[in-house]
């Protein structure tokens, strides 16, 4: 089973020399620790920044530099800063390459649901509605299973969705996996987790790739 | 050169009654007319519309005015960083509409240069686009949405000068540049206000035609909503 360390880990294998990248909260964001280091890629948040660097020390803290999670950052050099209605131009203009957000839930189709709990939660869908309309390129980084134990990987969702078919890739603790024509595609397995285990956590319907082999973390 | 300097918080924000739609500048605590806001706990109007990408935290930026029952109405995108603000939403003692963050800034710009509404695919296929019309184009879901209508607009930037020109820094641009001019009064509190002819015209990133009032902050908090640093 990965650690979340580990599923950032292995998100960043995706990344290309080139890419301008949206990370959303939570495991997303470690993502940016990860970058190999013969690329060049540049982090954008949507709050307005382009070249996002690491976060400060003590004495670099500067509380006009934060991130979308409202924490202190640096810039790197090259980095730009421009207003929200410009930044999610340029997300919904797609010059962005590649998104990665969490999840509560995602079904076979693609469709994510990850801003609301009706009665319970109701913090806002913030930018995911606009990156998730545009981005062509969307990792969902999650837990395979919610606390409960029950599978984050449905059919249908049940919560309200953020996005219609959008989602491409999912890594979860446990696998890696793709949408193909409305099914879950088993692509990679993480270490010491078996196939059959990964299908009974699985509520949506599940293909193995042929080609499924085990994660190279 | 017209000048659109005020000398007080109280003059900038004469008018500003209960009931009225105002817009609010700023991305989390970043960036917010600090001392706009605490002049609005000060004159105590109530039944706000509140439109702001957040709805500050429980005791800081619009927090404060949500402490007081203030506020009416908010329209935001994201508001999980405040408990009082989740409890009255849980509890119907506020209006509230979530709406995705890109098209609350497009529905800011739009107003303030002449657009009166625009499609977008955020929240196609999603309760959001919920009594709204849908157009497809090239074969993807567009959502109409509207320009914000709004009676005043409060706007923090780091430097202006007295013709209402003004400069941000950093990320506390965010929504404060789309607002700026969105509002039927749009008024600008600053770091630093200097005389007219001291900013360089190559870098203003809102020119004064979009500010009817302008002035220097008495003081800023600038509080850090959370601070990280590196490990």
């Amino acid at each position: 089973m990965l650690s979340k360390k580990q599923i950032a880990q292995r998100i960043s294998k995706e990344l290309q020399d080139g890419f301008y990248v949206n990370l959303g909260i939570g495991i997303p964001t470690l993502v940016a620790n990860y970058v190999p280091e013969n690329i060049n890629v540049e982090f954008q948040s949507e709050n307005g920044v382009l070249g996002m660097g690491p976060f400060p020390t003590k004495e670099n803290v500067d509380a006009d530099i934060i991130n979308a999670g409202k924490q202190t950052i640096t810039t790197l050099p090259g980095a730009s800063f421009f207003d929200s209605e410009l930044s999610f131009g340029m997300i919904r203009g797609q010059h962005i390459d590649l998104t990665v957000l969490g999840a509560m839930e995602v079904s076979q189709n693609g469709d994510i649901a990850n801003w609301k709990i009706p009665g319970k939660m109701v913090k806002g869908m913030g930018g995911a509605m606009d990156l998730v309309a545009s981005a062509e390129n969307i990792i969902v980084a999650m837990m395979h299973t919610n606390r409960a134990g029950e599978s984050k990987l449905l059919k249908q969702c049940s919560l309200p969705l953020t996005g219609v078919g959008c989602v491409k890739t999912i890594v979860t603790n446990l696998a890696l996996l793709t949408i193909e024509n409305g099914r879950f595609l088993l692509k990679e397995t993480a270490p010491d987790v078996g196939v059959e285990y990964i299908k009974s956590v699985t509520e949506g319907e599940l293909i193995v790739s042929p080609n499924c082999k085990t994660m190279f973390i | 050169m017209i000048s659109k300097k005020v000398h007080s918080v109280q003059e900038a924000l004469q008018g500003i009654q209960s009931d009225m739609t105002l817009l609010v500048g700023g991305f989390g605590l970043c960036g917010i007319p600090e001392n706009s806001i605490a002049e609005l706990v000060r004159l105590d109007v109530k039944e706000l519309t509140c439109v702001s990408n957040n709805a500050g935290v429980d005791d800081f930026g619009l927090g404060l005015l949500l402490q007081k029952h203030q506020i009416k109405k908010m329209i935001s995108s994201y508001v999980g960083e405040n408990h009082e603000f989740e409890r009255q939403m849980l509890n119907n003692e506020i209006e509230v509409e979530l709406i995705p963050q890109g098209t609350l800034a497009e529905r800011c710009r739009s107003a303030k240069v002449g657009i009166p509404a625009f499609f977008t695919p955020a929240g196609a296929g999603t309760e959001v686009a919920k009594g709204k019309e849908v157009r497809e184009f090239k074969g993807k879901q567009y959502l109409l949405e509207y320009a914000v209508e709004a009676d005043f607009a409060l706007v923090k930037a780091w430097k202006g000068d007295e013709a209402g020109n003004i400069i941000f820094k950093g990320t506390a641009r965010n929504f404060n540049q789309a607002m700026c001019g969105a509002a039927k009064i749009n008024v600008v509190e600053v770091e630093e206000l200097v005389p007219i002819g001291e900013l360089n015209p190559n870098e203003i990133h809102v020119p004064g035609v979009f500010v009817q009032r302008i002035f220097q902050g008495e003081k800023y908090e600038k509080r850090i909503e959370k601070l990280t640093l590196k490990e």
